[in-house]
């Protein structure tokens, strides 16, 4: 579903702001918004008295229950979205209920994944809130005897000015809900009436999130239920060839084992298989797990050594590969020689680690699973569980509670359908409890990467002719076992897109096949392909004796909007007309960050630096400028961060400066030590110990978000702070130390003074 | 049998010694306020005090509580929210929230010890403890504005 179509960026504007209150027709409505009955496992809204679509309920009392579709990891996204339906209705926030929604195709797309939610779903939710609205303005006027456009809302209540009427929207409710719900006329608020879009509003959850009140999938208790952990093959595709759980069973509070199937390839979101242990308590169900003695049969992945496989990555890179992107003629220009200049860029497999670890509780009854669980993607749950178990999806009900951090790891289910498995195979509500070891053995990795950089340069220093490489093995090898090259959806990423104003410009991909399974992480291919990109380009100023911002507006180029004939480019499922590739804009958050960072005006090296680095991710354009601190020994300190952002119209600012605050700590995470390493198939990293993540006297100790005031429609802020800060980081350090980062993690690199 | 009281209220327990604290607290007690991360003491997500200190509920068997005076994040806010949950909330800190419990037992712990932290004494309090949606800066700030709030 894609609300906002076939209208240009500045003609939504116009819409919006131009021609006063926009009217839709009906045809925009997507099936959620007609929906009238009383679904199971249906909502507050779908209860209450006033229901005139899935996303919205008024009781008489004037409770309003507002309906959050998309999953709570931190984004606060369950709170911005019902914020927006709460001002189109104008009501009053302290009056607003939320209610989670399950998985249901009802709500349209709940895979909260891409950083795509109020980007789809703000005119969706505008147009749930305002259909309310004018149905109690309606009622409102029918009870007064005055034409309704005599009438209007205000905080909660429809008044008729010129009588000095009021009806509060809980006595309305009723009279309200005898109306048809209407299907085209529906007044949207200008945005200068907007109470909340804009202004913000602090998490739903805040006074839970601060208590310990708040509940999260590793929280779920249901009544008899036990407790299950999985030994899982420590190769992917590995399968069980003996268990002995003799001294397993012997622990006290083990009932049972259970043994799950292996996938069949490709893995998608099956259960990997393996060992059940089923006990009390969770505790009981460890002991039992290190008590299983069990012989594998570790499969083809047996041989994967990511030492080795990293060189086949380079060795691929450096050569010819599916072109996906060119202009002019590269390759000539190249081959001529002259200023020539070359580099290879390498970034390892990255784990999530989101705090809370996979967890699902799930309870097999009559036919039907019902589940809960923290999940990024609850239709998706359905789907993989219904396939397991062999029944309708609609005999499938998922519960999505709040989650411990997701940054794409729990849009992947397939620790749920292990809940569903084991609870149809117990025959009790079973909880799966992966352990932190487990979830950084058995995640869907980003995508391990090689990119070989080319650019032949004039006098100058600016490429005349630039070529690029990469290499990765794909995530959708994880839906399809023959999948070795990049898909247009992942090569988008700051590749096939890069925005340079260069006249030969060619990119190019190779193939790569998986060993273990690739998926979504905050950003995604973007981390590497940014990486690459800027860190080139500030290498090429370098070596021209250029100032790297001076240099990188120089490649940016006037603005211009970029043209994609020829290249297959999703542009993140949005339509180019609607969201076009401005460089303009690029160029713009790179000034910005400039001038809040004060580039050029304060003094560098000897062990400090500052960097930069701009890249569009998710439609919306972010430059970062981070300052590094390098001691003698090696030690990095990192003192500021400036971030500036154009993502378009911005509904919750605060919590997005917050989204920006945390892609830096994220980032850092990446370049001090994010890596993911496997010998004989097995990944040799389990816990924060071998694998580290930033902590408080390692992250950025300032990081400043300027947001842009934009009229574009509203874009992505989740991950898109990630990509730029990793190579504004590295591009500090060459100032600090001289050093040159072409290889993540820093940690396979010595900083210190004498190395 | 080991006594213990947690948040106040006598318990005896009778299980497997070896338990940790953590599991005992949330799937016996039904005290899911404290979280499990990493389950060796490397996160603190499972924060609690004993006898006013801070503690790693993940890796404390039960034998060793006998007598303790266990305390939660559930009974922080039993008489109010404690100044540290208010400055929490007011610098809008949580993101996710996972690990909050956590920070905020040792944010409170970290401020018995060092009333007026400096940057250097917060790096060293709270560096056991991660947030993975990187809250930090904010953690910083809220613990200074507890420090003087609570002057």
């Amino acid at each position: 579903m894609s609300p906002i179509t076939n209208v240009s960026r500045r003609g939504f504007l116009k819409g919006l702001v131009g021609a006063g209150a926009l009217v839709l027709g009906a045809y925009y409505l997507p099936k959620a918004l007609r929906h009238h009955g009383f679904p199971p496992g249906g909502t507050d809204a779908d209860r209450a008295t006033l229901h005139p679509n899935a996303f919205v309920g008024i009781d008489t009392d004037g409770t309003v229950y507002i309906v959050a579709h998309r999953s709570e990891m931190g984004t606060v996204i369950r709170t911005t979205l019902p914020m927006v339906v709460a001002d189109e209705l104008d009501a009053d926030w302290k009056r607003i209920k939320i209610d989670q929604a399950i998985g249901d195709p009802r709500y349209g797309d709940q895979n909260t994944d891409g950083s795509h939610s109020v980007r789809s779903f703000f005119d969706v939710m505008r147009r749930a809130g305002a259909t309310a609205r004018s149905m109690l303005i309606l009622a409102a006027a029918q009870e007064w005897g005055v034409p309704p456009a005599e009438c209007q809302t205000d905080m909660h209540t429809v008044a008729h000015p010129s009588t000095g009427r009021r009806l509060s929207y809980g006595e309305l409710a009723s009279a309200a809900s005898k109306l048809p719900v209407p299907s085209s006329g529906i007044r949207l608020k200008t945005p200068d009436q907007w109470r909340y879009i804009g202004k913000g509003m602090t998490s739903y959850d805040l006074t839970g999130l601060c208590t310990g009140r708040a509940i999260y999938g590793e929280d779920v208790r249901v009544d008899v239920m036990v407790y299950a952990s999985i030994e899982h093959p420590p190769v992917l595709g590995g399968k069980v060839k003996s268990v002995d759980d003799g001294e397993a069973l012997k622990v006290a509070g083990v009932h049972q084992t259970v043994p799950i199937d292996p996938f069949k390839p490709p893995p998608a979101f099956q259960p990997l298989g393996g060992i059940a242990v089923i006990a009390d308590n969770t505790w009981a169900a460890f002991q039992g797990r290190k008590k299983l003695k069990i012989e594998w049969d570790n499969g083809p992945n047996a041989t994967y050594d990511s030492e080795q496989y990293k060189k086949e990555l380079q060795t691929t890179a450096r050569k010819p590969g599916k072109v996906v992107r060119n202009e002019g003629d590269a390759e000539s220009v190249l081959s001529k020689g002259g200023s020539v200049f070359e580099a290879d860029y390498y970034v390892p497999l990255l784990a999530h680690a989101s705090m809370e670890p996979m967890v699902a509780t799930a309870e097999f009854k009559d036919g039907k699973l019902t589940a809960w669980a923290p999940t990024q993607n609850p239709q998706a749950a359905q789907a993989i569980i219904a396939q397991e178990l062999g029944i309708a999806k609609e005999n499938v009900i998922c519960h999505v509670t709040l989650l411990g951090g997701g940054f794409g790891r729990k849009s992947k289910p397939d620790y749920v359908a292990e809940a569903a498995v084991l609870s149809k195979k117990v025959g009790r509500p079973v909880k799966v409890v992966w352990t932190r070891e487990d979830d950084i053995k058995f995640d869907y990795f980003n995508a391990v990467a090689a990119m070989n950089m080319k650019a032949a340069v004039d006098p100058r220093g600016k490429p005349t002719a630039w070529l690029q490489r990469s290499v990765f093995p794909p995530i959708t090898s994880t839906f399809d076992i023959n999948a070795v090259y990049g898909d247009p959806g992942h090569l988008q990423q700051g590749w096939t897109d890069v925005p340079y104003d260069i006249p030969n410009l060619r990119v190019e991909n190779g193939p790569a096949p998986a060993h273990v399974r690739i998926g979504w992480l905050r950003s995604v291919a973007n981390i590497y392909h940014a990486f690459a990109v800027q860190t080139f380009t500030d290498e090429l100023a370098h070596r021209a004796g250029r100032d790297p911002l001076e240099y990188l507006l120089e490649l940016i180029g006037q603005p211009r909007t970029l043209n994609f004939s020829g290249v297959d480019y999703p542009n993140y499922g949005a339509d180019l007309r609607t969201y076009p590739w401005e460089t303009g804009r690029l160029r713009q958050v790179t000034e910005i960050v400039a001038e809040k960072s004060d580039w050029g005006k304060r003094k560098f090296g000897k062990g400090s630096g500052i960097g930069i680095a701009a890249h569009r991710s998710f439609l919306t354009y972010v430059a970062a400028a981070v300052e590094v601190e390098v001691s003698d020994q090696g030690d990095i300190k990192i003192p500021r961060v400036d971030y500036a952002v154009d993502a378009g119209l911005v509904a919750n600012p605060e919590v997005t400066r917050a989204q920006f605050e945390g892609a830096a700590v994220f980032g850092t995470s990446v370049a001090r030590s994010g890596e993911i390493t496997a010998k004989n198939g097995v990944i040799e990293q389990s816990n924060f110990d071998t694998y580290p993540v930033a902590r408080i006297n390692e992250a950025p100790y300032q990081t400043n978000v300027y947001l842009v005031d934009s009229d574009a429609p509203p874009a992505g802020v989740g991950e898109p702070g990630v990509p730029p800060f990793i190579p504004a980081l590295c591009n500090a350090i060459f100032v600090a130390t001289g050093k040159r980062i072409r290889e993540l993690p820093l940690s396979r690199t010595s900083l210190g003074k004498n190395s | 049998m080991i006594q213990l009281k947690v948040n106040g209220v006598a318990h005896s327990f009778e299980g497997d010694p070896e338990m940790p604290l953590l599991w005992y607290l949330r799937d016996i007690l039904g005290l899911t306020g404290t979280k499990f991360g990493c389950g060796i003491a490397l996160c603190g997500a499972c924060t609690v005090h004993k006898n006013g200190e801070a503690l790693r509920s993940c890796i404390t068997p039960m034998s060793s509580l006998a007598g303790a005076e266990i305390r939660t994040i559930e009974d922080i806010a039993a008489n109010g929210l404690h100044p540290v949950q208010k400055m929490w909330m007011q610098l809008n800190v949580p993101q996710c929230g996972y690990c909050q419990s956590g920070q905020i037992m040792q944010a409170i712990a970290l401020l018995k010890d060092k009333p007026k932290p400096t940057d250097k004494d917060i790096d060293e309090g709270m560096a056991a403890n991660i947030c993975r949606c990187g809250t930090y800066q904010r953690i910083r700030a809220a613990i200074k504005a507890a420090s003087e709030e609570s002057v």
